[in-house]
């Protein structure tokens, strides 16, 4: 386990899948949600971003999405992206899906508005449905599921264009915590089964850590890095890590690391 | 689900329907009494026997100027629709459009349309001016329910649609249009009624003005003849067809939105 301070990167390293290089932020009205951003995604990780509500943790993941323009700074993508806006797969806070067409539709949109035939998107729904643990599932309207079910339709329509990047913004802050674990170990198992890289937006210290290759922390006013942290537990990770000393050091770590972040935060207020 | 209901609740919905039914009962005897003793000559107040012996009686009569109304309501209703929807959409895809025609469509609706009926009687052949008042008076509650329903859209859902890359076009078809269903259909709801009222209002100002043969011109041509009870029955029919029209598009709306939208959905856990 090692716990790095952030260098200021000036290059961008050739394994990174995408790098913010001093991204700022400014809304309009005045509230300045990051600045001096710096970020790499490395391909192959699982990365969270982990702090306090309104260090611009989401607004980072828009930014990547390319949802939202950055007021400075620059997003870059080192090797040109295989397949313009697919090749990024978004699962946001609710599960955002059409409530009036079935659990099928909503997986097929991706495909759909990509222009796919849908002779030709049926398997790659069915797919991505079955990974989910949803295959029977695909007549049924988003309303007839609970709210986890509900996070797995959102999961595979993020999945269903093998995206090589999946954003995910607090995908599982609004489910019981059963609910959550469930959905922590499928989503693990999912990452290493398409070998895809994900960046995840959290504020539960025990989810990143249960999750991540590598958790960055942000501090809040205005949104920045704080610090990095490599969790370098072996995967597959299950309920037996979850219950280690490993896991417990780890996670006081990462609290800590958090501490010091809202710390800083305090400090820096005028 | 099977279960029986409870038994408060079949009670409740027998109350329901046995309520009115007694209520209209005990009308039409007070009625029928109150024409009786007071000896109420009928071009004054008719009694309910002789308004039903009266509706049999002209029944052809009454019933061909029931679907010359129908006609009118129908071809109104549908022009409102087509032209109510599309104008919204219109609206919705430019701004600019919106600014300069909306004030306008607002000034047609807030126009008191029995002062507009005598004009459009001038300058339009009659039946088309009688078309023109079902049309206009119809015409906003679509354009202004489903201008609303256009810009409700899930602002996760349209994020989501940028990401895919979604053209215009699917934005509207897949997105916007289905987002903006439970309003348009709200809007219809309203607008079938109102078509009628529309047609009666011209058919009136009309009057014997026209060749006119709806069921509204009935009703004025026999008050000139003192037939009071042809007018009531006339009336009566008028009701009824106000009715049909209002659980009609009622109906539409429960099927088109019984899946998925809460405003149709049946109470599921009892």
């Amino acid at each position: 386990m090692t716990m790095m301070m952030m260098e200021k990167a000036t290059t961008v390293r050739s394994d990174s899948l995408v790098a913010l290089r001093g991204v700022g932020k400014a809304f309009p009205n005045g509230t300045l949600a990051l600045k001096g951003f710096d970020f790499d995604v490395r391909a192959g990780e699982f990365v969270s971003l982990l702090g306090p509500s309104g260090c611009g943790k989401s607004t980072a993941l828009r930014i990547i999405a390319g949802l939202s323009e950055p007021s400075e700074g620059d997003v870059v993508w080192p090797s040109p992206r295989t397949d313009g806006e697919s090749g990024i797969g978004f699962v946001f806070q609710e599960p955002t899906l059409m409530p009036w067409t079935s659990v099928f539709n909503n997986v097929l949109l991706p495909l759909e508005l990509k222009g796919v035939s849908a002779g030709q998107a049926h398997e790659p729904v069915v797919a991505a449905l079955d990974r989910v643990g949803l295959q029977d599932f695909g007549r049924v309207y988003p309303r007839e599921l609970s709210g986890g079910m509900r996070m797995r339709v959102s999961i595979a329509r993020a999945l269903v264009t093998e995206p090589q990047l999946l954003l995910m913004d607090e995908p599982f802050a609004a489910l019981d915590e059963i609910t959550r674990f469930k959905l922590n170990n499928d989503l693990l198992a999912v990452w290493q089964a398409l070998r895809t890289t994900v960046v995840f937006v959290t504020h539960s210290v025990f989810e990143s850590v249960y999750l991540s290759n590598r958790i960055v922390v942000m501090a809040a006013r205005p949104g920045r890095v704080f610090t990095e942290l490599k969790i370098d537990a072996p995967y597959p990770r299950d309920q037996n890590f979850r219950t280690s000393a490993e896991y417990g050091a780890f996670c006081r770590r990462t609290s800590e690391a958090l501490a010091q972040a809202m710390g800083a935060q305090v400090g820096a207020q005028p | 689900m099977s279960a029986p209901r409870p038994l408060h609740e079949r009670r409740d919905r027998a109350l329901r329907i046995a309520l009115p039914v007694i209520v209209l009962v005990l009308g039409l005897a007070i009625w029928e009494l109150a024409v009786r003793i007071g000896n109420i000559p009928p071009y004054v107040l008719p009694d309910p026997g002789l308004i039903a012996r009266t509706l049999m009686s002209d029944w052809s009569l009454l019933f061909q100027s029931l679907l010359v109304t129908l006609l009118t309501t129908f071809e109104g209703f549908l022009l409102a629709a087509v032209g109510g929807v599309g104008l919204a959409v219109l609206f919705n895809q430019s701004r600019l459009l919106e600014y300069s025609l909306y004030p306008y469509a607002v000034i047609l609706q807030v126009t008191p349309i029995v002062a507009v009926a005598p004009l459009l009687l001038i300058y339009l052949p009659q039946p088309l001016a009688v078309l023109a008042c079902a049309w206009i008076v119809a015409f906003f509650p679509v354009l202004a329910n489903t201008t609303l329903g256009l810009y409700s859209v899930d602002r996760n859902l349209a994020d989501l649609f940028a990401l895919y890359g979604a053209s215009r076009w699917q934005m509207l078809w897949h997105l916007k249009l289905p987002s903006a269903l439970p309003y348009i259909l709200g809007g219809l709801r309203i607008a079938g009624g109102l078509s009628l009222i529309g047609a009666v209002v011209a058919e009136i100002a009309a009057g014997s003005a026209g060749a006119g043969s709806g069921l509204a011109y009935r009703i004025a041509e026999s008050g000139y003849r003192l037939n009071i009870p042809r007018m009531f029955a006339a009336l009566l029919l008028l009701s009824v067809a106000g009715i049909v029209i209002f659980y009609l598009l009622s109906l539409i709306n429960y099927l088109a939105l019984r899946r998925w939208h809460e405003s149709a959905l049946e109470e599921e856990r009892r």
